[in-house]
């Protein structure tokens, strides 16, 4: 049977339904015309290993990509993990110092990229002398993922169930022990999809990096070394103007990496809900 | 064995300290570099002054600070309203079947890269808008839409979270005093999860006048007061990114204080999206 509605209630109800559609049809409409326009353009030339002004690789990008998501998270998943830790195992509830560290990662969380990398090419770059390198752009990336990976983090271990614990100690386990044999187990999945999902930032932030890895088309061979990441390469071909469609296929390259890294940040989610 | 324990608690102790050094050292380094060049070029003159020309080593940024807050503006007004609307839908109205799909966009929407957004905006939306409106089809009105998507997943998720939060007790007693459906979620649901969902709005406005990538490819850039919606504009971020590469002396600090002010409307929005955050669940 159906239901009459008023006026009113229609009007809320068919608006309601347009706002979701629309949602889902900008979405849809992004990811289909990059896809579209990006796929033709993805030719050979632009996985070659040398990057030269004619065949504009992404190759080199792709490998610095690579590099620098791995020294980001390197440094900032012990951190983000270790911390999170704190904060739900050792500290008093309502603490100074909780509460300290809470508005300071929230802090960290709601500031612009461009800030960071300003504030990474202030630090690392010209005040520690690391030069425009892979490594000042990965401590910056480093800082900014942070909050994601302690709010991920944390909100895993809260939801190991008390009993765990309990059950823990109740054999005799010490707090250490049931930490690291017990709770953080538990927590796996949870803790790797706030990682996935910083894996998808990284990958994407390019306003940090210009200014602290730097815009160099070729394969670094250390840390020390400039080089430029898949955004920042899109970047600069974007800014050149005259390179659209190799942008449009780095477009689609970025993309299916993101696409990737959401659904297995949130199969992962899943994995915890069900336990 | 006791040692252990203890040394341990120390490390993840520190570990949780490093994100008050973070911000320590973001705020030292931002301010050490920033206020020495917006003393020399003289706060007012700094703040309010309308002109932007390194050259003459004239700085003022008023004009970006109004661009920022008119893309800013311009976003909330078309991302909140479907925003908002979108997260109604998804709470109260969504079959399962369709949320399982819904869900998930919304949280790719929020992943797509910001460079992506801006390479959208550019062979898309500036094209479309140039045909309608003629011009050159960068300006603030082209950046707001971007904007305004973008910042769409940030509007939703929050909102959605804290219109979950309103017990169901609200709902059903709406419904037993006879209003329909649709009634008790607006009138009563929304407005309980007001605080909730104005912090969504807030966290919005954090991340559109923060945005750096996607704006610069859409928004004209011009460093004037922008007169109408069509007229190029230049953020905060824009001036930043834009010259930083061959800015040096006072241009080049001048460029770190335009951060500095930035950084502060940054705090702002953050201190007030707490104190809303922790209104609403109360």
């Amino acid at each position: 049977m159906k239901r009459h509605l008023d006026p009113v209630s229609l009007f809320l109800n068919i608006i309601t339904k347009v706002a979701a559609f629309i949602t889902i049809l900008v979405l849809f409409f992004i990811i289909a015309y990059i896809l579209i326009r990006g796929i033709p353009n993805l030719t050979p030339s632009l996985f070659e290993w040398e990057y030269t002004t004619e065949n504009v690789s992404m190759m080199p990008a792709i490998i610095n990509t690579i590099y620098v998501v791995l020294l980001s998270l390197l440094i900032s998943a012990p951190i983000g993990i270790c911390s999170a830790i704190y904060l739900v195992e050792y500290a008093k509830r309502g603490s100074k110092l909780v509460k300290v560290v809470l508005l300071t990662t929230e802090t960290l969380a709601g500031i612009p990229s461009i800030v960071y990398g300003l504030f990474g090419s202030l630090m690392f770059v010209v005040s520690l002398n690391m030069g425009l390198s892979l490594l000042a752009g990965s401590l910056t990336l480093a800082i900014m993922v942070l909050p994601t990976i302690m709010r991920t983090t944390q909100e895993a271990l809260v939801a190991v169930p008390d009993s765990y614990r309990e059950g823990s100690y109740g054999l005799g386990a010490g707090k250490l022990r049931t930490i690291f044999r017990i709770i953080l187990p538990s927590a796996v999945p949870g803790i790797m999809s706030g990682i996935v999902l910083s894996m998808g930032r990284i990958v994407g932030e390019t306003a940090a990096l210009i200014y602290t890895s730097g815009t160099v088309g070729k394969i670094s061979t250390s840390v020390f070394e400039p080089g430029s990441t898949l955004a920042v390469h899109m970047y600069k071909l974007m800014s050149e103007g005259l390179y659209t469609e190799q942008a449009c296929a780095v477009a689609v390259v970025l993309l299916v990496f993101v696409i990737i890294m959401n659904s297995l940040s949130s199969i992962l989610g899943k994995k915890l809900a069900k336990g | 064995m006791q040692l252990r324990e203890n040394v341990m608690r120390y490390v993840f102790m520190l570990a949780a300290c490093f994100s008050i050094l973070a911000v320590f050292f973001i705020c030292f380094y931002l301010f050490m570099n920033g206020l020495p060049a917006m003393a020399k070029i003289g706060v007012a003159n700094f703040i309010f002054g309308m002109e932007w020309r390194p050259l003459n080593e004239i700085f003022g940024i008023f004009p970006m600070i109004i661009g920022s807050l008119y893309v800013t503006a311009g976003a909330i007004i078309v991302g909140v309203p479907i925003g908002i609307l979108c997260a109604i839908y998804l709470v109260f109205f969504c079959p399962k079947k369709l949320y399982s799909i819904i869900k998930p966009a919304v949280e790719l929407l929020a992943g797509i890269p910001s460079i992506v957004y801006g390479f959208f905006g550019l062979i898309v939306i500036v094209p479309l808008f140039q045909d309608i409106f003629g011009g050159n089809g960068k300006g603030v009105l082209t950046a707001s839409v971007l904007l305004g998507i973008m910042i769409l997943p940030t509007i939703i998720s929050v909102s959605e979270s804290s219109l979950q939060a309103i017990p169901d007790s609200y709902y059903e007693g709406a419904l037993a005093l006879g209003a329909s459906h649709e009634r008790s979620v607006f009138f009563v649901c929304l407005k309980a999860a007001t605080s909730g969902v104005l912090a969504g709005v807030i966290l919005g406005v954090g991340r559109a006048i923060g945005e750096t990538m996607a704006v610069i490819m859409v928004a004209g850039n011009n460093a004037i007061m922008p007169d109408s919606l069509l007229s190029g504009v230049r953020t905060m971020t824009a001036n930043i990114v834009l010259e930083m590469s061959y800015a040096s002396g006072l241009h080049r600090e001048a460029l770190i204080a335009t951060a500095c002010v930035l950084f502060v409307f940054i705090l702002i929005i953050n201190l007030s999206f707490s104190a809303l955050k922790r209104k609403g669940a109360k």
